[in-house]
Protein backbone atom coordinates (compact mmCIF):
# COMPACT_ATOMS: atom_id res chain seq x y z
CA UNK A 1 0.00 0.00 0.00
CA UNK A 2 2.78 2.41 0.85
CA UNK A 3 4.51 1.75 -2.51
CA UNK A 4 1.29 2.46 -4.27
CA UNK A 5 0.83 5.75 -2.48
CA UNK A 6 4.44 6.77 -3.00
CA UNK A 7 4.20 6.12 -6.76
CA UNK A 8 1.06 8.21 -6.84
CA UNK A 9 2.79 10.88 -4.80
CA UNK A 10 5.59 10.92 -7.38
CA UNK A 11 3.03 11.42 -10.14
CA UNK A 12 0.77 13.91 -8.43
CA UNK A 13 3.45 16.21 -7.02
CA UNK A 14 2.22 19.22 -5.10
CA UNK A 15 3.37 21.58 -7.84
CA UNK A 16 1.45 19.57 -10.46
CA UNK A 17 -1.76 19.56 -8.43
CA UNK A 18 -1.42 23.26 -7.75
CA UNK A 19 -0.95 24.12 -11.45
CA UNK A 20 -3.83 21.85 -12.47
CA UNK A 21 -6.15 23.67 -10.11
CA UNK A 22 -4.83 27.13 -10.89
CA UNK A 23 -3.33 27.02 -14.36
CA UNK A 24 -1.11 29.95 -15.35
CA UNK A 25 -1.39 31.70 -18.71
CA UNK A 26 -4.77 30.06 -19.11
CA UNK A 27 -6.29 32.48 -21.59
CA UNK A 28 -6.98 33.17 -25.23
CA UNK A 29 -4.27 35.38 -26.74
CA UNK A 30 -5.54 37.82 -29.32
CA UNK A 31 -2.05 38.87 -30.37
CA UNK A 32 -0.84 35.33 -31.03
CA UNK A 33 0.82 34.82 -34.41
CA UNK A 34 1.09 31.05 -33.92
CA UNK A 35 -1.71 28.80 -32.70
CA UNK A 36 -2.50 25.08 -32.78
CA UNK A 37 -5.02 22.68 -31.33
CA UNK A 38 -3.88 19.55 -29.55
CA UNK A 39 -6.09 16.58 -29.06
CA UNK A 40 -5.75 13.21 -27.39
CA UNK A 41 -8.50 11.11 -29.01
CA UNK A 42 -8.12 8.38 -26.38
CA UNK A 43 -9.14 10.46 -23.38
CA UNK A 44 -10.66 13.55 -24.95
CA UNK A 45 -8.02 16.01 -23.68
CA UNK A 46 -8.19 19.06 -25.86
CA UNK A 47 -6.02 22.20 -25.72
CA UNK A 48 -5.27 25.21 -27.85
CA UNK A 49 -1.80 26.70 -27.46
CA UNK A 50 -1.26 30.36 -28.44
CA UNK A 51 2.20 31.79 -29.07
CA UNK A 52 3.50 35.17 -29.99
CA UNK A 53 6.82 34.68 -31.74
CA UNK A 54 9.06 37.54 -32.67
CA UNK A 55 12.53 37.14 -34.13
CA UNK A 56 12.54 33.42 -33.24
CA UNK A 57 11.81 34.27 -29.63
CA UNK A 58 8.68 33.29 -27.71
CA UNK A 59 7.44 36.66 -26.43
CA UNK A 60 4.24 35.31 -24.97
CA UNK A 61 2.56 31.93 -24.65
CA UNK A 62 -0.84 30.86 -23.32
CA UNK A 63 -3.32 28.00 -23.56
CA UNK A 64 -7.00 27.10 -23.27
CA UNK A 65 -8.92 23.86 -23.11
CA UNK A 66 -9.70 20.93 -20.91
CA UNK A 67 -7.89 17.85 -19.79
CA UNK A 68 -6.64 15.81 -16.87
CA UNK A 69 -4.47 17.17 -14.06
CA UNK A 70 -1.26 16.00 -15.74
CA UNK A 71 -1.99 17.53 -19.14
CA UNK A 72 -3.25 20.78 -17.69
CA UNK A 73 -0.36 21.21 -15.28
CA UNK A 74 2.08 20.34 -18.03
CA UNK A 75 0.63 23.04 -20.28
CA UNK A 76 0.71 25.55 -17.43
CA UNK A 77 4.29 24.85 -16.37
CA UNK A 78 5.43 24.74 -19.99
CA UNK A 79 3.97 28.17 -20.59
CA UNK A 80 5.94 29.58 -17.67
CA UNK A 81 9.15 27.83 -18.68
CA UNK A 82 9.16 29.02 -22.28
CA UNK A 83 8.49 32.72 -22.00
CA UNK A 84 11.37 34.65 -23.64
CA UNK A 85 13.06 31.46 -24.76
CA UNK A 86 14.11 31.10 -28.40
CA UNK A 87 12.26 28.50 -30.43
CA UNK A 88 15.50 26.48 -30.58
CA UNK A 89 15.77 26.53 -26.78
CA UNK A 90 12.13 25.45 -26.57
CA UNK A 91 12.91 22.49 -28.86
CA UNK A 92 15.88 21.47 -26.70
CA UNK A 93 13.79 21.71 -23.55
CA UNK A 94 11.04 19.54 -25.05
CA UNK A 95 13.61 16.96 -26.06
CA UNK A 96 14.97 16.86 -22.53
CA UNK A 97 11.47 16.82 -20.97
CA UNK A 98 10.45 14.01 -23.32
CA UNK A 99 13.46 11.96 -22.25
CA UNK A 100 12.52 12.36 -18.61
CA UNK A 101 8.79 11.59 -18.85
CA UNK A 102 9.27 8.58 -21.11
CA UNK A 103 12.01 7.24 -18.84
CA UNK A 104 14.58 7.38 -21.67
CA UNK A 105 16.82 9.76 -19.70
CA UNK A 106 15.01 9.45 -16.44
CA UNK A 107 17.54 11.26 -14.26
CA UNK A 108 18.52 14.03 -16.67
CA UNK A 109 16.50 16.64 -14.84
CA UNK A 110 19.22 19.34 -14.68
CA UNK A 111 18.01 22.61 -16.15
CA UNK A 112 14.38 21.49 -16.21
CA UNK A 113 13.36 23.56 -13.21
CA UNK A 114 9.72 22.98 -12.29
CA UNK A 115 9.35 20.66 -15.28
CA UNK A 116 11.34 18.11 -13.31
CA UNK A 117 8.16 17.51 -11.29
CA UNK A 118 6.95 15.36 -14.18
CA UNK A 119 9.71 12.76 -13.72
CA UNK A 120 7.18 10.54 -11.91
CA UNK A 121 5.21 10.16 -15.16
CA UNK A 122 7.81 7.66 -16.37
CA UNK A 123 6.31 5.10 -13.96
CA UNK A 124 2.89 5.59 -15.59
CA UNK A 125 3.34 4.82 -19.31
CA UNK A 126 -0.35 5.44 -20.01
CA UNK A 127 0.09 9.03 -18.87
CA UNK A 128 3.10 10.05 -21.00
CA UNK A 129 0.75 11.40 -23.67
CA UNK A 130 -0.95 13.58 -21.08
CA UNK A 131 2.36 15.12 -20.07
CA UNK A 132 3.47 15.76 -23.65
CA UNK A 133 0.20 16.91 -25.26
CA UNK A 134 0.83 20.63 -24.71
CA UNK A 135 4.39 20.28 -25.98
CA UNK A 136 3.31 18.49 -29.16
CA UNK A 137 0.74 21.22 -29.64
CA UNK A 138 3.35 23.91 -29.16
CA UNK A 139 5.57 22.17 -31.69
CA UNK A 140 2.69 22.12 -34.19
CA UNK A 141 2.06 25.82 -33.56
CA UNK A 142 5.72 26.72 -34.11
CA UNK A 143 5.76 24.65 -37.30
CA UNK A 144 2.54 26.44 -38.25
CA UNK A 145 0.51 23.25 -38.39
CA UNK A 146 -3.06 23.68 -37.21
CA UNK A 147 -3.62 20.42 -35.39
CA UNK A 148 -1.53 18.17 -33.19
CA UNK A 149 -2.61 14.74 -32.10
CA UNK A 150 -1.05 12.28 -29.74
CA UNK A 151 -2.27 9.41 -31.95
CA UNK B 1 -21.59 -28.46 -20.27
CA UNK B 2 -19.93 -26.42 -17.63
CA UNK B 3 -19.10 -27.83 -14.26
CA UNK B 4 -21.14 -24.99 -12.88
CA UNK B 5 -24.46 -26.50 -13.96
CA UNK B 6 -24.45 -29.01 -11.20
CA UNK B 7 -23.54 -26.47 -8.55
CA UNK B 8 -26.28 -23.94 -9.05
CA UNK B 9 -29.95 -24.34 -8.42
CA UNK B 10 -31.61 -22.20 -11.01
CA UNK B 11 -34.43 -20.98 -8.81
CA UNK B 12 -32.15 -19.58 -6.13
CA UNK B 13 -30.26 -16.87 -7.98
CA UNK B 14 -26.56 -16.48 -7.20
CA UNK B 15 -25.82 -17.08 -3.55
CA UNK B 16 -22.60 -15.88 -1.95
CA UNK B 17 -21.24 -19.42 -2.01
CA UNK B 18 -21.97 -19.79 -5.69
CA UNK B 19 -20.54 -16.36 -6.43
CA UNK B 20 -17.32 -17.46 -4.79
CA UNK B 21 -17.31 -20.58 -6.98
CA UNK B 22 -18.02 -18.54 -10.10
CA UNK B 23 -15.04 -16.34 -9.27
CA UNK B 24 -12.87 -19.44 -9.10
CA UNK B 25 -13.89 -20.23 -12.69
CA UNK B 26 -12.01 -17.12 -13.84
CA UNK B 27 -8.27 -17.63 -13.37
CA UNK B 28 -7.37 -13.98 -13.99
CA UNK B 29 -9.41 -12.86 -10.97
CA UNK B 30 -6.81 -14.32 -8.63
CA UNK B 31 -3.95 -12.23 -9.99
CA UNK B 32 -2.64 -9.07 -8.44
CA UNK B 33 -2.25 -5.66 -10.03
CA UNK B 34 0.34 -3.26 -8.60
CA UNK B 35 0.56 -5.64 -5.64
CA UNK B 36 -3.18 -5.37 -4.94
CA UNK B 37 -5.91 -7.95 -5.59
CA UNK B 38 -7.47 -7.28 -9.00
CA UNK B 39 -10.88 -5.61 -8.86
CA UNK B 40 -12.00 -5.86 -12.47
CA UNK B 41 -14.76 -3.37 -13.24
CA UNK B 42 -14.19 -2.85 -16.95
CA UNK B 43 -16.53 -5.54 -18.19
CA UNK B 44 -18.30 -3.36 -20.72
CA UNK B 45 -14.97 -3.05 -22.53
CA UNK B 46 -14.31 -6.77 -22.38
CA UNK B 47 -15.25 -9.49 -19.93
CA UNK B 48 -12.81 -11.97 -18.43
CA UNK B 49 -12.78 -15.59 -19.60
CA UNK B 50 -13.72 -18.63 -17.54
CA UNK B 51 -11.43 -21.65 -17.59
CA UNK B 52 -13.95 -23.66 -19.65
CA UNK B 53 -13.65 -21.15 -22.51
CA UNK B 54 -9.85 -21.11 -22.29
CA UNK B 55 -9.89 -24.92 -22.28
CA UNK B 56 -12.26 -25.14 -25.24
CA UNK B 57 -9.91 -23.01 -27.35
CA UNK B 58 -6.87 -24.92 -26.16
CA UNK B 59 -8.55 -28.25 -26.79
CA UNK B 60 -9.54 -27.18 -30.30
CA UNK B 61 -5.95 -26.40 -31.25
CA UNK B 62 -4.49 -29.30 -29.31
CA UNK B 63 -6.66 -32.05 -30.68
CA UNK B 64 -9.30 -30.93 -33.16
CA UNK B 65 -7.66 -28.38 -35.46
CA UNK B 66 -8.20 -28.57 -39.22
CA UNK B 67 -9.75 -26.37 -41.86
CA UNK B 68 -13.49 -26.67 -42.11
CA UNK B 69 -16.03 -27.36 -44.87
CA UNK B 70 -13.51 -28.89 -47.22
CA UNK B 71 -11.66 -31.89 -45.91
CA UNK B 72 -12.73 -35.50 -46.19
CA UNK B 73 -10.44 -36.38 -43.33
CA UNK B 74 -11.65 -36.90 -39.80
CA UNK B 75 -10.17 -33.77 -38.25
CA UNK B 76 -11.73 -31.52 -40.84
CA UNK B 77 -15.07 -33.15 -40.26
CA UNK B 78 -14.88 -32.85 -36.51
CA UNK B 79 -13.67 -29.22 -36.67
CA UNK B 80 -16.59 -28.48 -39.02
CA UNK B 81 -18.98 -30.15 -36.60
CA UNK B 82 -17.64 -28.11 -33.68
CA UNK B 83 -17.92 -24.88 -35.68
CA UNK B 84 -21.48 -25.64 -36.81
CA UNK B 85 -22.46 -26.78 -33.33
CA UNK B 86 -21.49 -23.31 -32.06
CA UNK B 87 -23.71 -21.78 -34.71
CA UNK B 88 -26.64 -23.78 -33.37
CA UNK B 89 -25.72 -22.74 -29.83
CA UNK B 90 -25.88 -19.10 -30.94
CA UNK B 91 -29.14 -19.68 -32.80
CA UNK B 92 -30.76 -21.06 -29.66
CA UNK B 93 -29.19 -18.35 -27.52
CA UNK B 94 -30.89 -15.65 -29.63
CA UNK B 95 -33.95 -17.81 -30.35
CA UNK B 96 -33.38 -17.33 -34.09
CA UNK B 97 -35.59 -19.42 -36.37
CA UNK B 98 -32.78 -21.16 -38.21
CA UNK B 99 -28.98 -21.61 -37.97
CA UNK B 100 -28.62 -20.14 -41.48
CA UNK B 101 -29.59 -16.78 -39.95
CA UNK B 102 -26.42 -16.78 -37.84
CA UNK B 103 -23.32 -15.36 -39.56
CA UNK B 104 -19.99 -15.50 -37.75
CA UNK B 105 -18.02 -12.26 -38.04
CA UNK B 106 -15.14 -10.65 -36.13
CA UNK B 107 -17.38 -8.70 -33.80
CA UNK B 108 -20.31 -6.30 -33.58
CA UNK B 109 -18.37 -3.68 -35.52
CA UNK B 110 -17.81 -5.96 -38.49
CA UNK B 111 -21.44 -7.08 -38.39
CA UNK B 112 -22.67 -3.48 -38.66
CA UNK B 113 -20.23 -2.76 -41.47
CA UNK B 114 -21.42 -5.89 -43.24
CA UNK B 115 -25.04 -4.77 -43.16
CA UNK B 116 -24.17 -1.18 -44.17
CA UNK B 117 -22.05 -2.36 -47.08
CA UNK B 118 -24.48 -4.99 -48.39
CA UNK B 119 -28.07 -4.21 -47.43
CA UNK B 120 -27.22 -0.50 -47.17
CA UNK B 121 -25.48 -0.12 -50.50
CA UNK B 122 -28.24 -2.01 -52.25
CA UNK B 123 -31.26 -0.30 -50.71
CA UNK B 124 -30.20 3.15 -49.53
CA UNK B 125 -29.77 5.99 -52.00
CA UNK B 126 -29.65 9.75 -52.42
CA UNK B 127 -32.08 11.60 -50.18
CA UNK B 128 -32.82 8.53 -48.06
CA UNK B 129 -32.57 8.70 -44.29
CA UNK B 130 -31.07 6.43 -41.64
CA UNK B 131 -32.11 6.88 -38.01
CA UNK B 132 -29.61 6.40 -35.17
CA UNK B 133 -29.75 7.59 -31.56
CA UNK B 134 -27.63 10.08 -29.65
CA UNK B 135 -26.23 7.31 -27.49
CA UNK B 136 -24.70 5.22 -30.29
CA UNK B 137 -21.19 3.80 -30.08
CA UNK B 138 -18.89 4.98 -32.89
CA UNK B 139 -19.22 1.50 -34.39
CA UNK B 140 -22.90 2.22 -35.05
CA UNK B 141 -22.27 5.72 -36.40
CA UNK B 142 -19.24 5.62 -38.68
CA UNK B 143 -20.31 2.72 -40.98
CA UNK B 144 -23.58 4.57 -41.69
CA UNK B 145 -21.78 7.88 -42.16
CA UNK B 146 -19.52 6.23 -44.73
CA UNK B 147 -22.58 4.88 -46.51
CA UNK B 148 -24.30 8.28 -46.44
CA UNK B 149 -21.23 9.93 -47.90
CA UNK B 150 -21.12 7.42 -50.73
CA UNK B 151 -24.83 7.50 -51.50
CA UNK B 152 -25.91 11.02 -50.62
CA UNK B 153 -28.17 9.73 -47.86
CA UNK B 154 -28.37 11.38 -44.45
CA UNK B 155 -28.37 10.47 -40.79
CA UNK B 156 -31.24 11.52 -38.52
CA UNK B 157 -30.43 11.39 -34.82
CA UNK B 158 -33.04 10.45 -32.22
CA UNK B 159 -32.44 12.56 -29.08
CA UNK B 160 -32.18 11.47 -25.45
CA UNK B 161 -33.28 13.18 -22.24
CA UNK B 162 -30.94 14.19 -19.40
CA UNK B 163 -31.32 10.79 -17.73
CA UNK B 164 -29.95 9.20 -20.88
CA UNK B 165 -33.26 7.76 -22.09
CA UNK B 166 -34.35 7.80 -25.69
CA UNK B 167 -37.28 10.20 -26.20
CA UNK B 168 -39.77 7.87 -27.88
CA UNK B 169 -42.11 10.38 -29.46
CA UNK B 170 -39.12 12.22 -30.95
CA UNK B 171 -37.92 8.96 -32.40
CA UNK B 172 -41.34 8.31 -33.85
CA UNK B 173 -41.45 11.78 -35.41
CA UNK B 174 -38.21 11.10 -37.28
CA UNK B 175 -39.78 8.20 -39.15
CA UNK B 176 -41.10 9.14 -42.59
CA UNK B 177 -41.28 7.90 -46.15
CA UNK B 178 -37.60 8.72 -46.74
CA UNK B 179 -36.50 6.57 -43.77
CA UNK B 180 -34.81 3.46 -45.12
CA UNK B 181 -33.10 2.07 -42.03
CA UNK B 182 -32.95 2.26 -38.24
CA UNK B 183 -29.82 1.19 -36.38
CA UNK B 184 -29.92 1.41 -32.62
CA UNK B 185 -28.05 0.28 -29.55
CA UNK B 186 -29.87 -2.15 -27.23
CA UNK B 187 -27.94 -1.30 -24.04
CA UNK B 188 -25.76 1.81 -23.95
CA UNK B 189 -22.13 1.01 -23.16
CA UNK B 190 -21.55 4.50 -21.73
CA UNK B 191 -24.76 4.95 -19.72
CA UNK B 192 -26.25 1.51 -19.21
CA UNK B 193 -29.61 2.63 -20.63
CA UNK B 194 -31.74 -0.25 -21.90
CA UNK B 195 -33.69 0.85 -24.97
CA UNK B 196 -37.27 -0.38 -25.55
CA UNK B 197 -36.33 -2.27 -28.70
CA UNK B 198 -39.70 -3.98 -29.14
CA UNK B 199 -41.51 -0.63 -29.28
CA UNK B 200 -38.91 0.94 -31.60
CA UNK B 201 -39.14 -2.01 -33.98
CA UNK B 202 -42.91 -1.76 -34.03
CA UNK B 203 -42.75 1.95 -34.86
CA UNK B 204 -40.16 1.41 -37.60
CA UNK B 205 -42.04 -1.53 -39.10
CA UNK B 206 -45.09 0.73 -39.31
CA UNK B 207 -43.10 2.48 -42.06
CA UNK B 208 -41.69 -0.81 -43.44
CA UNK B 209 -38.26 0.19 -42.19
CA UNK B 210 -35.87 -2.56 -41.09
CA UNK B 211 -34.09 -2.29 -37.73
CA UNK B 212 -30.58 -3.35 -36.75
CA UNK B 213 -29.98 -3.75 -33.02
CA UNK B 214 -26.46 -3.40 -31.61
CA UNK B 215 -26.57 -5.93 -28.80
CA UNK B 216 -22.88 -5.87 -27.84
CA UNK B 217 -23.73 -4.87 -24.26
CA UNK B 218 -27.16 -6.47 -24.08
CA UNK B 219 -26.61 -10.20 -24.61
CA UNK B 220 -24.56 -10.49 -21.45
CA UNK B 221 -27.14 -8.84 -19.16
CA UNK B 222 -30.28 -10.79 -19.97
CA UNK B 223 -32.16 -13.06 -22.32
CA UNK B 224 -32.42 -11.74 -25.89
CA UNK B 225 -35.11 -13.21 -28.14
CA UNK B 226 -34.76 -11.86 -31.66
CA UNK B 227 -38.12 -13.26 -32.71
CA UNK B 228 -39.93 -11.65 -29.80
CA UNK B 229 -38.15 -8.34 -30.53
CA UNK B 230 -38.95 -8.86 -34.22
CA UNK B 231 -35.76 -6.95 -35.13
CA UNK B 232 -34.36 -7.54 -38.61
CA UNK B 233 -30.69 -7.68 -37.64
CA UNK B 234 -29.04 -8.25 -34.28
CA UNK B 235 -25.28 -8.06 -33.70
CA UNK B 236 -22.96 -8.83 -30.81
CA UNK B 237 -19.31 -9.58 -29.96
CA UNK B 238 -18.12 -12.75 -28.25
CA UNK B 239 -15.55 -11.11 -25.99
CA UNK B 240 -18.07 -9.15 -23.92
CA UNK B 241 -19.91 -12.42 -23.29
CA UNK B 242 -16.97 -14.16 -21.57
CA UNK B 243 -15.88 -15.50 -24.97
CA UNK B 244 -12.77 -14.88 -27.05
CA UNK B 245 -11.94 -11.70 -28.98
CA UNK B 246 -12.14 -11.73 -32.76
CA UNK B 247 -15.47 -13.54 -32.99
CA UNK B 248 -18.93 -12.07 -33.15
CA UNK B 249 -22.34 -12.67 -34.60
CA UNK B 250 -24.65 -11.15 -37.16
CA UNK B 251 -28.21 -12.39 -36.92
CA UNK B 252 -30.45 -11.47 -39.84
CA UNK B 253 -33.89 -12.57 -40.89
CA UNK B 254 -33.47 -15.22 -43.55
CA UNK B 255 -35.24 -13.43 -46.39
CA UNK B 256 -33.29 -10.22 -45.81
CA UNK B 257 -29.91 -11.98 -45.67
CA UNK B 258 -30.82 -14.06 -48.70
CA UNK B 259 -31.58 -10.99 -50.82
CA UNK B 260 -28.39 -9.19 -49.78
CA UNK B 261 -25.29 -9.17 -51.98
CA UNK B 262 -22.17 -10.78 -50.48
CA UNK B 263 -19.80 -8.74 -48.27
CA UNK B 264 -16.35 -10.11 -49.00
CA UNK B 265 -15.43 -12.42 -51.86
CA UNK B 266 -13.24 -15.48 -51.46
CA UNK B 267 -13.25 -19.13 -50.64
CA UNK B 268 -16.14 -20.79 -48.83
CA UNK B 269 -18.65 -18.13 -49.90
CA UNK B 270 -18.97 -19.55 -53.43
CA UNK B 271 -20.81 -22.42 -55.02
CA UNK B 272 -18.88 -22.38 -58.27
CA UNK B 273 -16.26 -20.11 -59.80
CA UNK B 274 -15.27 -19.59 -63.42
CA UNK B 275 -13.51 -16.54 -64.77
CA UNK B 276 -16.77 -15.67 -66.46
CA UNK B 277 -19.07 -15.97 -63.45
CA UNK B 278 -19.26 -16.94 -59.81
CA UNK B 279 -22.37 -18.23 -58.10
CA UNK B 280 -22.56 -17.68 -54.38
CA UNK B 281 -23.04 -20.16 -51.63
CA UNK B 282 -26.16 -20.52 -49.49
CA UNK B 283 -26.69 -18.75 -46.19
CA UNK B 284 -24.87 -18.22 -43.98
CA UNK B 285 -21.73 -19.20 -45.91
CA UNK B 286 -22.32 -16.49 -48.51
CA UNK B 287 -21.15 -14.05 -45.81
CA UNK B 288 -18.25 -16.08 -44.46
CA UNK B 289 -15.49 -15.69 -47.03
CA UNK B 290 -12.15 -17.30 -46.22
CA UNK B 291 -11.21 -19.55 -43.34
CA UNK B 292 -13.25 -18.31 -40.38
CA UNK B 293 -12.14 -18.00 -36.75
CA UNK B 294 -12.98 -21.61 -35.95
CA UNK B 295 -11.40 -21.62 -32.49
CA UNK B 296 -13.18 -18.34 -31.75
CA UNK B 297 -16.55 -19.81 -32.67
CA UNK B 298 -15.83 -22.86 -30.54
CA UNK B 299 -14.83 -20.60 -27.63
CA UNK B 300 -17.97 -18.51 -28.07
CA UNK B 301 -20.14 -21.63 -28.03
CA UNK B 302 -18.47 -22.65 -24.81
CA UNK B 303 -19.01 -19.17 -23.30
CA UNK B 304 -22.72 -19.35 -24.13
CA UNK B 305 -22.93 -22.80 -22.54
CA UNK B 306 -21.27 -21.29 -19.50
CA UNK B 307 -23.72 -18.39 -19.07
CA UNK B 308 -26.66 -20.70 -19.83
CA UNK B 309 -25.50 -23.03 -17.08
CA UNK B 310 -25.52 -20.20 -14.55
CA UNK B 311 -28.72 -18.85 -16.07
CA UNK B 312 -29.17 -15.49 -17.74
CA UNK B 313 -31.96 -14.56 -15.35
CA UNK B 314 -29.77 -15.34 -12.37
CA UNK B 315 -26.95 -13.28 -13.89
CA UNK B 316 -29.33 -10.38 -14.55
CA UNK B 317 -30.70 -10.56 -11.00
CA UNK B 318 -27.18 -10.56 -9.54
CA UNK B 319 -26.07 -7.63 -11.69
CA UNK B 320 -29.24 -5.67 -10.90
CA UNK B 321 -28.64 -6.15 -7.21
CA UNK B 322 -25.04 -4.95 -7.61
CA UNK B 323 -26.24 -2.00 -9.67
CA UNK B 324 -28.63 -0.89 -6.93
CA UNK B 325 -25.94 -1.36 -4.29
CA UNK B 326 -23.33 0.45 -6.39
CA UNK B 327 -25.67 3.31 -7.29
CA UNK B 328 -26.38 3.99 -3.63
CA UNK B 329 -22.74 3.64 -2.67
CA UNK B 330 -21.50 6.03 -5.35
CA UNK B 331 -24.26 8.55 -4.74
CA UNK B 332 -23.09 8.81 -1.14
CA UNK B 333 -19.69 10.16 -2.27
CA UNK B 334 -19.66 13.97 -2.07
CA UNK B 335 -18.86 15.66 -5.38
CA UNK B 336 -19.62 12.55 -7.43
CA UNK B 337 -22.33 12.65 -10.08
CA UNK B 338 -23.69 9.59 -11.86
CA UNK B 339 -24.05 9.95 -15.63
CA UNK B 340 -26.90 7.86 -16.98
CA UNK B 341 -29.84 7.48 -14.64
CA UNK B 342 -32.36 5.75 -16.90
CA UNK B 343 -35.17 3.84 -15.23
CA UNK B 344 -34.31 0.77 -17.33
CA UNK B 345 -30.64 0.32 -16.82
CA UNK B 346 -27.98 -2.40 -17.04
CA UNK B 347 -25.03 -2.67 -14.65
CA UNK B 348 -22.99 0.31 -15.81
CA UNK B 349 -21.93 3.02 -13.36
CA UNK B 350 -20.64 6.01 -15.29
CA UNK B 351 -19.66 9.01 -13.21
CA UNK B 352 -17.80 12.29 -13.03
CA UNK B 353 -16.25 14.01 -10.01
CA UNK B 354 -16.13 17.70 -9.30
CA UNK B 355 -12.72 19.12 -10.18
CA UNK B 356 -11.14 15.74 -10.94
CA UNK B 357 -10.70 14.50 -14.48
CA UNK B 358 -11.74 10.87 -15.16
CA UNK B 359 -8.27 10.04 -16.43
CA UNK B 360 -6.79 10.90 -13.03
CA UNK B 361 -9.49 8.86 -11.29
CA UNK B 362 -8.55 5.90 -13.50
CA UNK B 363 -4.84 6.13 -12.73
CA UNK B 364 -5.29 6.38 -8.98
CA UNK B 365 -7.79 3.49 -8.91
CA UNK B 366 -5.47 1.40 -11.07
CA UNK B 367 -2.70 1.72 -8.50
CA UNK B 368 -5.14 0.20 -6.02
CA UNK B 369 -5.77 -2.75 -8.34
CA UNK B 370 -9.12 -1.42 -9.54
CA UNK B 371 -9.64 -1.50 -13.31
CA UNK B 372 -12.24 0.90 -14.67
CA UNK B 373 -12.60 2.60 -18.02
CA UNK B 374 -12.11 6.34 -18.41
CA UNK B 375 -12.68 8.46 -21.47
CA UNK B 376 -15.43 8.99 -24.00
CA UNK B 377 -16.23 5.27 -24.38
CA UNK B 378 -16.28 5.60 -28.18
CA UNK B 379 -19.37 7.78 -27.82
CA UNK B 380 -18.08 11.28 -28.56
CA UNK B 381 -21.45 12.61 -29.81
CA UNK B 382 -23.06 11.39 -26.57
CA UNK B 383 -20.39 13.13 -24.48
CA UNK B 384 -21.04 16.34 -26.47
CA UNK B 385 -24.78 15.98 -25.83
CA UNK B 386 -24.11 15.59 -22.09
CA UNK B 387 -21.62 18.46 -22.10
CA UNK B 388 -18.77 16.47 -20.58
CA UNK B 389 -15.43 15.44 -22.14
CA UNK B 390 -15.33 12.03 -20.53
CA UNK B 391 -16.57 9.86 -17.70
CA UNK B 392 -15.16 7.25 -15.38
CA UNK B 393 -17.07 4.00 -15.81
CA UNK B 394 -17.35 0.93 -13.61
CA UNK B 395 -19.20 -1.87 -15.41
CA UNK B 396 -20.24 -5.01 -13.57
CA UNK B 397 -20.32 -8.67 -14.52
CA UNK B 398 -21.47 -11.98 -13.07
CA UNK B 399 -18.32 -12.40 -10.97
CA UNK B 400 -18.34 -8.98 -9.32
CA UNK B 401 -19.14 -8.64 -5.64
CA UNK B 402 -20.40 -6.08 -3.16
CA UNK B 403 -16.94 -6.13 -1.60
CA UNK B 404 -15.54 -4.94 -4.93
CA UNK B 405 -18.02 -2.06 -4.99
CA UNK B 406 -16.85 -1.21 -1.47
CA UNK B 407 -13.24 -1.30 -2.74
CA UNK B 408 -14.24 1.06 -5.55
CA UNK B 409 -15.76 3.52 -3.09
CA UNK B 410 -12.71 3.33 -0.81
CA UNK B 411 -10.57 3.88 -3.91
CA UNK B 412 -12.59 6.92 -4.89
CA UNK B 413 -12.03 8.42 -1.44
CA UNK B 414 -8.31 7.87 -2.05
CA UNK B 415 -8.69 9.84 -5.29
CA UNK B 416 -10.27 12.68 -3.33
CA UNK B 417 -7.45 12.50 -0.80
CA UNK B 418 -4.86 13.03 -3.55
CA UNK B 419 -6.73 16.01 -4.97
CA UNK B 420 -8.12 17.72 -1.89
Amino acid sequence: MSDMMSDLGDLYQEVILEHSKHPRNFRVMETANRKAEGYNPLCGDHFTVFVEVDDDTIRDISFQGSGCAISKASASIMSQALKSKTTAQAGDLFNKFHGVVTGRDKNEVDGLGKLAAFAGVAEFPARVKCATLAWHTLQAALLEKQIASTE
Amino acid sequence: MSTIASRIHHDEGISDTNLYKIREDFPILSRKVHGQPLVYLDNAATAQKPQVVIDAIKQHYASNNANIHRGVHLLSQSATEAYEASRITVQRFLNAADPSEIVFVRGATEAINLVAQTYGRKHIGAGDEIILSEMEHHSNIVPWQMLCEEKGARLRIAPINDDGELILDQFEKLLNSRTKFVSIIHVSNALGTVNPIGKLVEMAHGWNVPVLVDGAQAVVHGKVDVRALDCDFYVFSGHKLYGPTGIGVLYGKHDLLDAMPPYQGGGDMIRSVTFAKTTYNDLPYKFEAGTPHVAGAVGLGSAIDYVNAIGLEEIAAHEDELLVYGTEALQSVPGLRLIGTAKEKASVLSFVMKGIHPHDIGTILDRQGIAIRTGHHCTQPLMQRLGIPATARASLAVYNTRAEIDALVTGIYKVKEVFD
